[in-house]
């Protein structure tokens, strides 16, 4: 046991420094409007989450008589919607599906494309190449393009709009991982790794995982603010969530008859899918810059 | 520069070989029984299988398709479900008028983003470009459906200055050039052009910013050069990836116009897609994808070829 | 040879191919052409060359970072792929890079950097970490102060010792070093040099030292090869490949080489111009194209190797023409 606690003793000793993680996240924490941003989502997040306790009505309750009140009614803040809804909870519970369907397709994606593009890239010659090409051909669709086509086939639906939407993003990152992972893989270190004898599993998990994860991650939040425009926008066409459900996209469709009535009611859902948007986008681009560390 | 053409087609053939695929595929993860629409609901069983038999959907997923691909190659897409139409006449009809509105609102937003990027890339880390740049942040982040809509109530509902929806007046849906029709123009191009701005000013700021660090720059304004000389130096090496950006935007407004079309009920392929999705007509579905598809692919090819003939740097093995 | 060989190469062929043309018609560049040679227990052995003549090439077959085309590695009488395993042979025969920087991870601490190889062979973790330490210590770098840091902290200098430790960990036979100080100053070159002298003695290793420097190769080899477009022009004991070398493209090298003598000093351009292409490589002997004694054979036939000495080998054909004047 002595020496168990000379070592320790002899690691205590060690002068650490802050890992990669660490300074990219002192880095990012030094961006006003990164942090601003992520506070935003943060805001945005705990309204979804915790909508029952905070919603001051039931958003799926209307009354007949107190259809599209404006902005400002008493009772209803935000006023109500066409069937009388209250406006303020519907935004509130809306947010639970929009940022579920924003946010999902992207996190699969992120998985999938990541497992795909990394393999691609570090086994390389014909496996590569045959797994780039088939990519090729979801990348000759523009991204709106396919995630309507997609879900206009399956139908609407959260499933099949979720696995549209899936579809669409996977190819990206797919692209991205592959190009990082092929530029990592040539490294000397790489080179190094192998020559160690350990297994293909051990060096990408050591040794390839820790280089490229980040760029793909980086590059996967950006896309989440293209995502959350994209499934509000598939259940704006009435694919998607389908009514009487909450959700932004879904919202802005069913109040666009209103804008001859309350105008600027019927433009609220729209409010929110853009400051979710926006948000993201300036946290990932706080993140990106953060991440550019020059050594 | 001809073999680096010729290979590029030739490397394009089978991409637009795998989207065909794709497209015909669609039809068939399509859940139910895809004659559900044609048929009657009381249909006898007979009567079902002989429109099998009419449609070819008892044959195998390979013939299919290639008797599909080779109706295709000859430009008949099937007809509708819906009008019985032919979907090649129908799509023919609204790709006019969705590259008419695509490429108003890709010279728009090419012209705001050059010039947003430029001012932003000039004067780097200044406050005008913190602004030029949260501009361009704002153009790629909002949602340009609901902008269409806000614009709608700001000039239409509240000044009424402009029609909130339709391509002509009294419903037209045929592009005639005068003032009622470029009236009806103006928004939706406007909405739309908010795409291509915000990306191509993020692009155009990167490149100039790139350009302006470079010694040689640096070396022109420190030999006194004036800044007109810069400014011609930057705009010759940042135009033909600002170029190809445009290209591929136009490509993507012309795929992505539907929430835009649908918004202002443009007589485009936007809105022939809605109309078939509602529809579930599945042929009007696949054919127009499959148009809008290869006009991106074919796009993307002219780009690379154009850019490749501009800046000689991009052509690689 | 003094020893029993613990490396025997036998004709180790790689050829890269290369497109071109519009469908990619196949060219390939011959990197490495048939190159044998042994590698005798505790010694070292010098690769030297122009850019392009294969010397990494060669290095990174010996460790099969890439599969030669056709040839043979046995290490310790053993041949690779029959009775023994690729993984048995990294064990024994480890590489350093010449970019320190690039080839360590800048993920890891160098402890995570030293401790990944033992325990990828079996070592538990907190030994792997306690040897890499232990081996910080002797590369000259103290533990406490640079077990945790990151590549981009440490200087060039530091972070090829970091380099050498690694490949100590697996406590490897040979070790290939390629290009292993060229990237460094002088003065640093000279301390790792240093280390590499007192290491080998120290672990009875053996080292495979390629680098472009003549100076640095005389310094720490006990014998030398001498490549030219993937080929071996001539090996030999460093004294006789210094001191007489048989082949005109080994004397050009000597005569290119700075002498410290300002009297040495000539004006002439021993040789002049690149090496040719070895996509195309000359026919015959592949020298004969800059060579100044070349005659109408040396384009025809490519020359055998010639012992000049016991084990001083050239290939040259005015070696067979002239025997040995001595």
């Amino acid at each position: 046991m002595a020496a168990t606690a000379e070592q320790l003793q002899a690691l205590a000793r060690i002068e650490k420094s802050p890992g990669y993680w660490q300074t990219v996240g002192r880095r990012l924490m030094r961006d006003p409007v990164a942090v601003g941003a992520g506070i935003i989502i943060l805001i945005l997040l705990s309204l979804a989450i915790f909508a029952p306790w905070i919603a001051p009505h039931d958003p799926y309750h209307g009354r007949m008589l107190g259809r599209l009140s404006p902005i400002g009614t008493p009772g209803h803040p935000l006023g109500t919607d066409e069937l009388g809804r209250d406006m303020l909870s519907r935004l509130i519970y809306g947010g639970r599906l929009s940022l579920f369907m924003g946010i999902t397709p992207v996190f699969i994606a992120f998985f999938v494309g990541s497992a795909i593009g990394v393999a691609a890239g570090y086994i390389g010659g014909t496996f590569n190449s045959i797994v780039m090409r088939t990519l090729d051909v979801l990348f000759a669709f523009p991204s709106v393009l396919l995630a309507i086509a997609l879900s206009g086939a399956l139908g609407a639906g959260i499933v099949n709009g979720l696995i549209a939407l899936t579809v669409v993003f996977i190819p990206p990152i797919a692209r991205i991982a592959e190009s990082v992972t092929t530029s990592v893989r040539k490294l000397e270190y790489v080179e190094a790794a192998r020559a160690s004898g350990a297994n293909a599993f051990t060096v990408v998990r050591v040794h390839v995982l820790g280089n490229v994860l980040g760029p793909i991650f980086v590059y996967a939040t950006s896309l989440i603010s293209v995502s959350m425009i994209l499934a509000a926008g598939l259940s704006f066409l009435g694919l998607g969530v389908r009514p009487p459900e909450p959700e932004w996209g879904l919202m802005l469709n069913t109040l666009r008859n209103a804008i001859y009535v309350q105008p600027w009611l019927a433009a609220l859902p729209g409010v929110m899918i853009f400051l979710t948007s926006i948000s993201f986008n300036l946290l990932s681009d706080g993140l990106r810059s953060a991440m550019d560390i020059k050594t | 520069m001809l073999i680096y053409t010729a290979r590029r087609i030739l490397y394009t053939l089978p991409i637009m070989l795998g989207v065909a695929l794709v497209c015909f595929a669609l039809v068939h993860i399509s859940p139910g029984d895809p004659l559900v629409s044609v048929l009657p609901p009381d249909a006898s069983e007979e009567l079902r299988l002989r429109m099998m038999q009419i449609y070819g959907f008892d044959r195998s997923y390979v013939e299919q398709f290639l008797i599909w691909l080779g109706r295709a190659l000859q430009g008949d897409l099937g007809n509708s479900i819906a009008t019985g139409r032919p979907v090649a006449a129908e799509v023919w009809g609204a790709v006019g008028n969705t590259l008419m509105l695509a490429v108003v609102a890709t010279i728009i937003g090419f012209t705001l983003g050059c010039l947003f990027g430029f001012v932003a890339g000039y004067f780097r880390d200044t406050w005008i470009d913190k602004l030029a740049s949260f501009i361009s942040v704002i153009g790629v982040s909002v949602p340009h459906y609901w902008l269409g809509m806000v614009l709608v109530i700001i000039f239409s509902v509240q000044l009424n200055w402009l029609p909130a929806t339709g391509a002509g007046p009294g419903g037209s849906s045929a592009w005639v050039w005068d003032w009622e029709h470029v009236r009806h123009l103006i928004l939706p191009a406007v909405t739309m052009s908010v795409i291509p701005m915000g990306i191509v000013a993020r692009t155009v700021r990167a490149l100039v910013a790139d350009i302006l660090s470079q010694e040689f720059v640096s070396g022109l304004r420190a030999k006194g050069l004036l800044d007109r000389g810069v400014l011609a130096h930057v705009i010759k090496n940042a135009a033909p990836t600002a170029l190809a950006v445009m290209g591929l935007q136009l490509g993507y407004l012309l795929g992505g116009s539907i929430l835009i079309e649908t918004v202002f009920s443009w007589p485009g392929t936007g809105f022939l897609l809605g109309q078939a999705i509602f529809q579930r007509d599945l042929p009007l579905l696949q054919g127009t994808i499959l148009v809008l598809a290869l006009f991106f692919v074919v796009l993307n090819l002219l780009v690379d070829v154009v850019q490749t003939a501009l800046d000689p740097r991009v052509q690689r093995s | 040879m003094t020893a029993s060989p613990i490396l025997q190469v036998d004709g180790l062929v790689k050829h890269f191919p290369i497109k071109g043309g519009l469908f990619g018609k196949r060219q390939v560049v011959r990197a490495v052409d048939g190159v044998t040679f042994d590698v005798a227990a505790g010694e070292t052995l010098g690769i030297v060359g122009e850019s392009g003549c294969g010397k990494s090439t060669t290095a990174r077959l010996l460790v099969q970072l890439i599969e030669p085309d056709t040839g043979q590695i046995t290490f310790n009488g053993k041949l690779l792929g029959r009775d023994l395993s690729l993984r048995e042979l990294r064990r024994h025969v480890q590489m350093v890079f010449q970019d320190s920087y690039a080839s360590l991870n800048p993920r890891l601490t160098m402890e995570d950097a030293i401790a990944f190889g033992p325990q990828v062979h079996g070592v538990p973790e907190g030994k792997a970490r306690q040897l890499a330490r232990d081996l910080l210590d002797r590369v000259g770098l103290d533990p406490q102060r640079f077990a945790g840091r990151y590549p981009h902290e440490l200087s060039g200098g530091q972070r090829q010792r970091v380099n050498i430790a690694r490949a100590l960990a697996f406590e490897p036979e040979v070790i290939v070093l390629d290009e292993a100080v060229s990237a460094l100053d002088k003065s640093v070159e000279a301390q790792v040099l240093n280390l590499l002298v007192d290491l080998r003695q120290e672990r009875k290793l053996t080292y495979v030292f390629i680098s472009h420097d003549l100076n640095v190769v005389r310094f720490i080899s006990d014998r030398v090869m001498v490549m030219y477009l993937g080929e071996v022009a001539e090996i030999g004991p460093v004294e006789d490949i210094y001191e007489r070398p048989g082949h005109p493209y080994t004397q050009a090298l000597l005569a290119a080489m700075p002498s410290m003598d300002p009297d040495q000093r000539t004006e002439k351009v021993p040789l002049s111009g690149d090496p040719p292409n070895p996509i195309n490589p000359p026919s015959g002997c592949r020298f004969h194209t800059r060579c100044a004694h070349a005659f109408a054979r040396c384009g025809q036939v490519a020359p055998p190797p010639i012992e000049l000495n016991p084990g001083h080998r050239a290939a040259c054909h005015l070696l067979r023409e002239e025997p040995k004047a001595a």
